[in-house]
């Protein structure tokens, strides 16, 4: 069961492991600014109120997509870390071993694009990366594959070192998701709910990453050896299959800091349930199987895939909307909740995670696909849950830990004119793409035809106000976490010092 | 009703009902409750989950049901019932449709590949809405079928990026009113 102390002794960083800690966040928070001023670049260019090339559009298209998932996977895989720590004895090599393959994969990364011109898209879809028609090199290309090599081998090393910890504790990785009581049974309500979600993703994501990795060296053989070719078909499930586990998985990793932190915040328990082990339980299956949704447009593919994309799209809500979204808000109800940043945060990537999956949900349905795909009603559901949902959870825990250093959850003036500029600028920013969707602007162009151009605007508004909030949080994070922690016992706090 | 309205109509309400749930609970929350008032609102919670089980599962059941059994996608290993058969290649930067013109009122089949990269094949009404689209694929025919409704100039537009020509790489489908009309 999640600890009702707000600051325990057991969550505490010293030495090796705060330097560690804080490298992540602090540079998850730096690239999640400079990422955004990216995504900003672009959507004032297709407002045209900006002139950026077509050949560098495509650049920083290229590395926002990249950038983004990969940061948010970094910031993420330190939610888990921060909490999985108090349940399994995790080595910190490990975590950070990650760190510095993601960091030189993300050089490669960067190199690629703006060395060697890449610019082939965060999705590397074969044959694109071997057929630039001049306008970027096949180096650059391998280079992107082996940067993403070097950031899917530290990502393993981390949940290798993760699942041998869950095992030596829980015996088996069946036992650590609670599968022993789904049938029945007294539920264990000491057992951690981050031991739970962690195991899911180390099962999923490990999967998704080895297809990457499957389609990642089949391609760097046919950038040596243009002569291989590769079935396209084949090439685009397992980026897909990595791909969509990969960004899922940061959802279901930052997912952790809601149940760890926001009955600290209510001062309610929130407790482990049946309904609870059961939405984990199909949530690993159906993450998997996911990932059809992405070729719906692809009708060589065979009929059933299809039908399973559908089908397991729409069953993918009702964990979230039943089970995750429905406790926190039974949590929060009549809690007497007080609002700090930490907590509006939490509040705030609930409501994210759980509106934005609606306009998923309906781009996951064939009919609805016919029309939608490859429009901007797909960044703008990704983007919902993502900027609202996963982000907002990713910086609630930056937050509580700048509380932890101080002692008392962050709530300055500052704060309180932050959250509802993201949040505003946000929603403005998603129900622009949402509706260019509705528009049927089409999604990943350089240049927007005239009529196209009122809802880029709007966008552009909104993305402002993210930005502007964002390099707020960011700098706040960053000279919050660089302070040494003051004096005293660091697990005195309660409940009732949350104000 | 256009498709797209009507799905941009839905997940606003979806959206909203999520929205107004949480300005409800974020209400409440700044109101405490004594400890019978916490198990009596637990009870009530229970039974609410279990009503929007119920109310989900039907939705999901019906839903599926609903999208599926009319299935969107004709299966692209027998013969289709059209008569207008249009071959469509797209290659990095430009689209070879052969024959550019077809009749509104009866099925047109389109069989689309790609010659290089992938593609998307997007029809656009002249009112500026996508009316259908497949992939367009090396190695693969995807066999698209459609029955336009108004004849007009449609615009056949690339949807999956395929490189610095993608922007450009559009064309234009003359529908023309059937013969007799």
């Amino acid at each position: 069961m999640a600890s009702l102390v707000m600051f325990p002794e057991d969550e505490r960083l010293a030495g090796g492991e705060r330097v560690a800690f804080n490298l992540y966040m602090i540079t998850a928070a730096a690239l999640f600014v400079l990422m955004m001023l990216i995504g900003l670049t672009m959507r004032t260019a297709q407002a045209k109120w900006l002139n950026v090339p077509p050949d560098l559009f495509y650049n920083l298209l290229s590395m926002h997509g990249a950038g983004m998932v990969g940061t948010m996977a970094l910031a993420t895989t330190a939610v888990m870390w921060f909490f999985l720590r108090k349940y399994v004895r995790l080595h910190l090599w490990a975590f950070v071993a990650n760190y510095v393959l993601f960091m030189l994969g993300a050089l490669c990364i960067i190199v690629s694009i703006f060395v060697g011109g890449y610019g082939a898209l965060w999705t590397f879809l074969y044959p694109l990366p071997l057929d630039s028609a001049g306008l970027w090199t096949s180096w650059s290309a391998a280079l992107f594959m082996l940067g993403y090599l070097l950031i899917g081998v530290g990502s393993l090393l981390f949940y290798l070192d993760a699942a041998a910890a869950i095992i030596k504790v829980h015996g088996n990785l069946g036992r650590a998701l609670g599968l022993q009581w789904l049938f029945g049974g007294t539920i264990d309500p000491n057992h951690p709910k981050a031991v739970v979600a962690s195991t899911m993703v180390i099962i999923a994501n490990s999967l998704g990453i080895l297809a990457g990795a499957v389609v990642l060296v089949m391609s760097l053989i046919t950038v040596f050896d243009p002569q291989i070719t590769l079935n396209a078909l084949v090439a685009k499930n397992l980026i897909y299959w990595f791909g969509h586990m990969y960004i899922n998985a940061t959802i279901y990793m930052g997912v952790i800091a809601v149940y760890e932190l926001l009955p600290r915040y209510t001062g309610k328990p929130y407790p482990i349930s049946r309904p609870f082990l059961w939405s984990w339980a199909v949530s690993t299956v159906f993450v998997i199987v996911v990932f059809p949704h992405h070729l719906l447009m692809d009708f060589a593919q065979p009929r059933w895939l299809a039908i399973v994309g559908q089908v397991v799209s729409w069953g993918a809500g009702f964990p979230v909307f039943l089970v995750t979204a429905y406790g926190a808000l039974a949590n929060l109800y009549r809690s007497n909740i007080r609002w700090t940043m930490p907590s509006r945060l939490l509040a705030l990537s609930m409501f994210g995670w759980a509106a934005g999956i609606v306009p998923a949900i309906m781009d996951g349905t064939i009919h609805v696909n016919l029309v939608m795909h490859n429009t901007q009603w797909v960044p703008g559901h990704f983007h919902f849950y993502l900027l609202l949902g996963v982000l907002a959870m990713v910086l609630a825990l930056m937050f509580h830990e700048i509380g932890s250093r101080a002692h008392a959850p962050p709530n300055s003036g500052a704060d309180k004119l932050g959250f509802p500029m993201y949040l505003a600028g946000g929603l403005i920013f998603v129900l622009a793409f949402l509706d260019a969707g509705h528009l049927s602007v089409p999604r990943r162009m350089a240049e927007h035809l005239p009529a196209w151009t009122f809802t880029d605007k709007l966008g552009s508004v909104g993305a402002i106000l993210v930005v502007l909030a964002m390099l707020y949080f960011a700098t706040r994070i960053t000279i919050g976490l660089l302070k040494t922690p003051k004096p005293g016992g660091v697990g005195v706090g309660t409940p009732d010092t949350a104000g | 009703m256009i498709l797209q309205n009507a799905v941009w109509a839905v997940a606003l309400c979806g959206m909203g009902l999520v929205a107004l749930v949480f300005i409800h609970v974020i209400i409440q929350a700044g109101k405490p409750a004594d400890e019978a008032a916490t198990r009596k609102s637990a009870r009530t919670a229970r039974m609410l989950q279990g009503w929007l089980f119920a109310v989900l599962l039907v939705g999901f059941v019906a839903g599926s049901w609903a999208t599926l059994h009319r299935f969107p996608i004709p299966l692209q290993h027998a013969a289709l019932p059209a008569k207008q058969v249009v071959e469509v290649v797209g290659r990095q930067w430009s689209w070879q449709i052969t024959p550019a013109t077809v009749q509104a009122g009866s099925l047109v089949e389109f069989r689309v590949t790609s010659d290089d990269v992938n593609h998307g094949f997007a029809l656009y009404a002249p009112d500026g809405r996508i009316v259908t689209q497949t992939q367009a694929m090396p190695g693969y025919t995807n066999k698209l079928l459609h029955a336009f409704r108004e004849p007009g100039t449609y615009t056949v537009q690339c949807l999956e990026y395929c490189g610095l020509g993608h922007v450009p790489m559009k064309t234009t489908l003359e529908v023309v009113a059937a013969r007799g009309e």
